[in-house]
């Protein structure tokens, strides 16, 4: 049986050329990039050609806006943190309500220090309400941060729309941008856009788990989160994690040059796979609008059967997905997402999401066509919604 | 991923006894929908054999494996022995299931135990219990009943309400009832206790005092410098010898017995009395 990777948007596969990139930098290049003997300047000099690839990632004007995170996460919370520490005086912060728990359990925690934290809505197709977006910002809005793609859903938001607005009513409030899910997926161009801060994890788009980057414009001001030496330009202390940035930055470099591949052969697949779902197994149901979405994700509902059962059982033919189903993370709550597109609970629970990637092949997706119409029929026959089943069959047919 | 059982697996690829009974005797339901799993099971009875079993579920693995091993539990036995088998009885026979999934087993006791209550020759399950009625709902996100929060903890031996979200949902989402779930855990212990104690032989009695003194008094005592020992037991009377850091001061010393009566009184006997003794 041969694994179908179809979780990309959890992480992905190491590409074979950001591993060999690496490789010199544990074995022969081991030097520390601070160090001013010569043995150390390859590893310095790594360290600043990531830089400028990252850079040229963002389209930022200056390599000096990159700062070296482990991550998305850790990119979040130093956008965050670092923008509230530097304008004390401001207390209100707006973000959306399907921002990842990465941010919005940041947003909890900063509820509970005293900051008030407004969440703006979607509506059903997934699309940020930009009105009631215009009406809680004020002159003590210190930040807004808004995701760039949906982790779940794949829905792009319109950021240069949000800077616009936010910047008309408030100059000085700050937008950070979590760029976690486009990366790689759309093209990021941090001044068309006019952010502030943009963060990316590199294990989104083929680089390895545990970096990441934030970009910071020149116009702003964070404080660091990680106190130490002077790495970073004193934003992010910590010896350089050389091979790993190294990666990130070959990985960013291959990232831009495959977008147009994304877009069109990526998203062909995407489309196939989501067409014939749709078409062939009844109880499908596509949850979000057919909006802009990044070219490979897709969530379809399953109604009335629950996600996880499916999950496992497509592991058994050796496709790997994810669902938004309260039982596979853990938490007893589903999807905060889906929840807040008001998807009805019915296609919630049984939620899958598939997110491909350039390594996906025309003949995995159409093992899954194949092969999920039969688990789902399983599965429904030991639903106790027989009745409801029944109905949406007739309409269907 | 989650660790599941070789049985827990098995069950999910291959429930048995899918489906649903047309001329059911019984019916049971447990779940819903908005909460993300839902079970039904169908009993069809003759001389209080429980002859045939079928279920319907929408649930995760652990919930299809639950709901498939407890029809197997049931079926060619008499409605006494169904009516005793607890959450635990079926997460055991799945050869366990992980915490968070714990869940799942109680659905199964709950739908079974549905069935036997709409199923006519049935005694209410409650008065079997001796326990009163307990039907008000503590978490209003997941619908779960103090009664349910309560055989729970029963059953399963709980003692954090970490461990009753993980068995019952309750407390889960949105959080407001876990002042309610830990006030039901104490109320369950101290009832537990009095249970106990009022059933202690003497020699249980003696044994438990002794205990107290050397857990729970003398460890405090001594954080002030202060140490206490048993000399006798006689009834409900205690005789300690006490020594306290100010010893001689008759207030202190005073002070000092009042709060070993108190903590036996609480722990073992609202009756003790305790006397001390140069």
């Amino acid at each position: 049986m041969n694994l179908i990777y179809l979780d990309n948007n959890a992480t992905t596969k190491v590409d074979d050329a950001v591993l060999s990139a690496m490789m010199p930098y544990f074995s022969e290049q081991y030097g520390n990039a601070s160090s001013i003997y010569e043995f150390a300047r390859s590893a310095s000099r790594a360290v600043q050609n990531a830089r400028g690839q990252m850079k040229d990632f963002f389209n930022a004007e200056n390599e000096k806006d990159i700062i070296f995170t482990s991550g998305g996460s850790e990119s979040a919370n130093l956008a965050i943190r670092g923008v509230l520490n530097m304008n004390k005086n401001k207390r209100h912060i707006i973000t959306s309500k399907v921002e990842h728990p990465c941010v919005l359990n940041l947003y909890n925690q900063l509820e509970k220090e005293g900051y008030r934290v407004d969440y703006i809505g979607v509506n059903s197709n997934g699309e940020l309400d930009l009105e009631e977006l215009n009406e809680k910002v004020n002159f003590d809005t210190a930040l807004v941060s808004i995701m760039f793609a949906n982790n779940e859903t794949g829905i792009i938001y319109p950021i240069q729309k949000v800077v616009e607005i936010v910047k008309s009513k408030n100059k000085e409030t700050k937008v950070f941008v979590d760029g976690v899910q486009a990366a790689g997926k759309i093209n990021i161009d941090v001044q068309e856009l006019g952010v502030d801060l943009l963060g990316v994890s590199g294990h989104k788009f083929h680089a390895p788990k545990g970096i990441g980057a934030l970009y910071v414009n020149p116009k702003t001001l964070i404080t660091p989160l990680i106190i130490g030496g002077h790495q970073e330009r004193g934003k992010r202390a910590g010896t350089e994690n050389v091979p790993y940035i190294v990666g990130m930055g070959v990985a960013a470099g291959l990232a831009k040059d495959g977008l147009q591949y994304e877009a069109t052969e990526v998203k062909r697949l995407r489309d196939k796979l989501e067409t014939n779902l749709l078409k062939n197994i009844y109880n499908a149901r596509l949850n979000t609008g057919v909006v802009n979405r990044v070219p490979n994700t897709t969530n379809i509902g399953f109604e009335y059967i629950e996600g996880e059962l499916i999950l496992l059982h497509l592991s058994d033919i050796g496709v790997c997905a994810s669902s938004g189903s309260a039982c596979t993370s853990g938490a007893l709550e589903p999807s905060h997402v889906l929840r807040a597109m008001n998807v009805p609970f019915t296609s919630i629970h049984g939620s899958i999401r598939f997110s491909l990637s350039k390594y996906t092949t025309e003949k995995e997706i159409d093992y899954v066509i194949e092969n999920m119409p039969p688990i789902i029929e399983k599965l429904i026959g030991i639903s106790p919604y027989q009745d409801e089943l029944a109905a949406i069959k007739k309409l269907k047919a | 991923m989650w660790d599941y059982s070789e049985k827990v697996i098995e069950h999910y690829r291959n429930p048995r006894n899918v489906g649903k009974l047309d001329d059911a005797d019984a019916i049971g339901i447990a779940g819903s929908l908005a909460c993300g799993d839902q079970l039904k099971i169908y009993l069809k009875i003759k001389n209080n054999i429980v002859v045939d079993a079928k279920f319907q579920t929408f649930g995760c693995g652990s919930a299809v494996a639950s709901s498939s091993i407890l029809t197997e539990m049931i079926i060619g036995k008499s409605l006494d022995e169904v009516k005793k088998i607890t959450n635990k009885d079926i997460a055991d026979q799945l050869g366990g299931l992980p915490p968070e999934k714990m869940h799942c087993s109680v659905m199964g006791y709950e739908a079974l135990e549905d069935a036997l209550k709409n199923y006519d020759d049935y005694v209410d399950l409650d008065d079997l219990r001796e326990e009163p009625v307990k039907e008000k709902i503590i978490c209003q996100c997941f619908g779960v009943t103090e009664n349910q929060i309560w055989d729970a903890i029963k059953h399963n031996g709980l003692k954090t309400v970490e461990e009753v979200t993980n068995f019952t949902k309750a407390g889960g989402a949105c959080g407001r009832c876990k002042d309610a779930i830990k006030d039901i855990i104490d109320t369950y212990y101290k009832k537990q206790e009095k249970e106990e104690n009022t059933s202690l032989s003497p020699a249980q009695k003696i044994l438990k005092i002794s205990k107290v003194i050397e857990t729970q008094i003398a460890a405090e005592l001594q954080k002030d410098g202060g140490d206490i020992t048993l000399v006798d037991i006689d009834g409900s009377k205690v005789y300690v010898k006490l020594r306290g850091k100010c010893s001689g001061c008759k207030n202190a010393m005073m002070t000092l017995k009042g709060f070993v009566e108190n903590t036996l009184k609480e722990a073992v006997d609202k009756n003790i009395e305790v006397i001390e003794v140069e």
